[in-house]
C-alpha cells in the first residue's frame, strides 16, 4: 500500500533490508557482541530481515542489501563463503580484527602448515595415537590465514576484537538509515 | 631574547601560534594546544623526522613539523583533508609491515601507534598485511622485547645512547629488511646492559620494550587512550610514559 507524505508526494513503501552474517576463522565473538545489542534487537528486526546466517542456519546466501563478516580466511571453504557473500551483497561489511587483518588465526602465519598440524594432531601435548585429518570433506587450510580485503573488496570495516554492541548498533543504524556510518573515538577500538 | 621583542607567530589552520626561537612547528603547536599527529618525535630528544606521520605544509611545501623550525610568519596547514589522508597511509603502512595484533597486546590503550591510528579515523589497515617472521626476545630475567611491533622510530636508541649511556639498541638492514637489533655478540638483551632502570624501559611508543610480570596492569576502559583521545592528552598532561601507570 503506498503512503503518501504530508506534501501528497509519494513515499517508497518501505522494505526490510535483507541482511546475510557469516562467521569465517574467528570465534563467533562479533556474532556474540551483535546479539549483545540486547532488546534493541527488537528494533533491529522492524528494519532487518535475516537471509544466511548462523542464526538461521539458512546456509545459501541470496540477494541482500547488506552482509556482515566475522573472522579471516584460514581455509579454502572460508574463501567461497565470503565470494558467494561479495556476491550477493550490496554493500559488505568486515567485522572484527580477524575479518580485519586475520587476528588471532593468523598469529599460525609464521609457522608452516604442515608444522602447525603436525604439532596439534600428532605430536603436541597429551595426543595419543594422533593423526592429521583428511577427510575429504574436510575444506583445506591455506598456508597463511588472510584479512578479507586481501581477496574481495570490502565496502566497511568495523574494527574490534569484538566491536562493541554499542559500536554495531551504531554502524548498523547509521548504514540502514543511509548515512554514512561514523564511529568516533570510544567506539571504535582495535582490542 | 630581550623583554622588548614582540611574540613571534606563524599562523596554522587559521589560527596564530606563538612561539619562541628555536622551536620547531609541533613543538610551538602542541605547546599551543594544537595537535600535530606524529609518533617518533619526544620532547625530551632530538627529533630526527623519520616518520613523517607529522608533516604539515608550510607555505604550501610540504615540511616535518618536528625538525622545522618555527618561523615568523609562516602558513602552516595542518589538519587538512589531503594530510590527514597522507598520514593515515603512512599509518596503515606500518600497520602492514608489523604484526600489530591488538587483543593480545599489554601496550593496546596505552599505544602511540594505536592513539595515533584512532585520531586519523583509520578502519582498516589497507594494505595486504606482510605478516613477517619475527621471533621475540624473552632472554632477558626482567625484560620481554616483542620486535613483531617495532615500527622503528628509534626512541628506545636515542634513549640508550644520549641518556643511558649504554647504546644497547641499533637498526640493522636496509629497507623492509631494517629491524631493531641489540648491543651483544650473542644478539641476545640477556647479554646487554639493559637495566630496568634505563630511560630506554620508558620510551618505547609501541609494545616492543615491555617488563615482565606485569602485563596487563591497567584494566580496560583505565588506559591512557580509553578516556580521551590521544590528541587531547598530548597537549595536555603528559602521563608518565611507560603505560603501566
Amino acid at each position: 500500500m503506498s503512503e503518501r507524505a504530508s506534501d501528497g508526494a509519494a513515499v517508497v513503501p518501505r522494505r526490510k533490508l535483507r541482511v546475510a552474517t557469516a562467521s569465517l576463522a574467528g570465534c563467533f565473538g562479533c556474532h556474540m557482541s551483535l546479539l549483545d545489542i540486547d532488546e534493541r534487537l527488537v528494533d533491529l528486526l522492524e528494519l532487518v530481515e535475516l537471509d544466511a546466517s548462523p542464526l538461521t542456519d539458512k546456509k545459501r546466501c541470496g540477494p541482500c542489501d547488506i552482509g556482515l563478516i566475522e573472522g579471516g580466511l584460514c581455509n579454502a571453504e572460508n574463501v567461497h563463503t565470503l565470494r558467494a557473500m561479495r556476491a550477493n551483497c550490496k554493500i559488505l561489511v568486515a567485522v572484527g580484527a580477524c575479518a580485519l587483518n586475520g587476528g588471532l588465526p593468523a598469529q599460525r602465519n609464521h609457522i608452516d602448515v604442515r608444522d602447525c598440524l603436525q604439532t596439534a594432531y600428532l605430536s603436541g601435548p597429551g595426543v595419543e595415537r594422533g593423526f592429521i585429518p583428511n577427510d575429504p570433506e574436510l575444506p583445506l587450510p591455506l598456508a597463511q590465514v588472510h584479512p578479507l580485503h586481501d581477496v574481495v573488496k570490502i565496502d566497511y570495516f568495523l574494527a574490534g576484537c569484538p566491536p562493541s554492541a554499542d559500536a554495531i548498533w551504531q554502524f548498523l543504524t547509521d548504514l540502514i538509515a543511509g548515512r554514512t556510518p561514523v564511529t568516533a573515538h570510544g567506539l571504535i577500538k582495535y582490542d | 631574547m630581550t623583554d622588548a621583542s614582540p611574540p613571534q607567530t606563524f599562523q596554522m589552520d587559521g589560527h596564530d601560534v606563538a612561539f619562541t626561537p628555536g622551536q620547531s612547528i609541533l613543538t610551538a603547536a602542541l605547546a599551543a594546544g594544537r595537535y600535530i599527529p606524529h609518533l617518533c618525535f619526544h620532547p625530551e630528544f632530538t627529533a630526527h623526522g623519520s616518520c613523517k606521520v607529522c608533516t604539515v605544509k608550510v607555505n604550501g611545501q610540504p615540511h616535518a613539523s618536528c625538525t622545522t623550525p618555527a618561523r615568523s610568519g609562516d602558513v602552516v596547514e595542518s589538519d587538512t583533508d589531503e594530510l590527514t589522508q597522507l598520514r593515515l597511509n603512512l599509518v596503515q603502512f606500518l600497520f602492514a609491515e608489523g604484526n600489530h595484533f591488538c587483543p593480545s597486546c599489554e601496550k593496546s590503550g596505552a599505544c602511540t601507534l594505536q592513539g595515533v591510528a584512532y585520531e586519523l579515523g583509520m578502519t582498516t589497515e589497507h594494505y595486504s598485511p606482510l605478516f613477517p617472521d619475527r621471533p621475540v626476545d624473552a632472554s632477558h630475567p626482567d625484560v620481554l622485547l616483542d620486535f613483531n611491533r617495532c615500527i622503528l622510530c628509534e626512541l628506545c636508541i636515542r634513549a640508550s645512547a644520549i641518556h643511558d649511556q649504554k647504546h644497547v639498541f641499533a637498526l640493522s638492514g636496509r629497507g623492509i629488511t631494517k629491524h631493531l637489533i641489540v648491543n651483544a655478540e650473542s644478539g641476545r638483551l640477556a647479554d646487554t646492559a639493559l637495566a630496568l632502570s634505563d630511560k630506554a624501559m620508558t620510551v618505547c611508543p609501541v609494545g616492543v620494550i615491555l617488563r615482565k610480570r606485569q602485563g596487563f596492569a591497567v584494566p580496560i576502559g583505565e588506559r591512557r587512550y580509553d578516556h580521551q583521545p590521544i590528541s587531547a592528552v598530548a597537549v595536555g598532561h603528559r602521563p608518565k610514559e611507560d603505560g603501566h601507570e
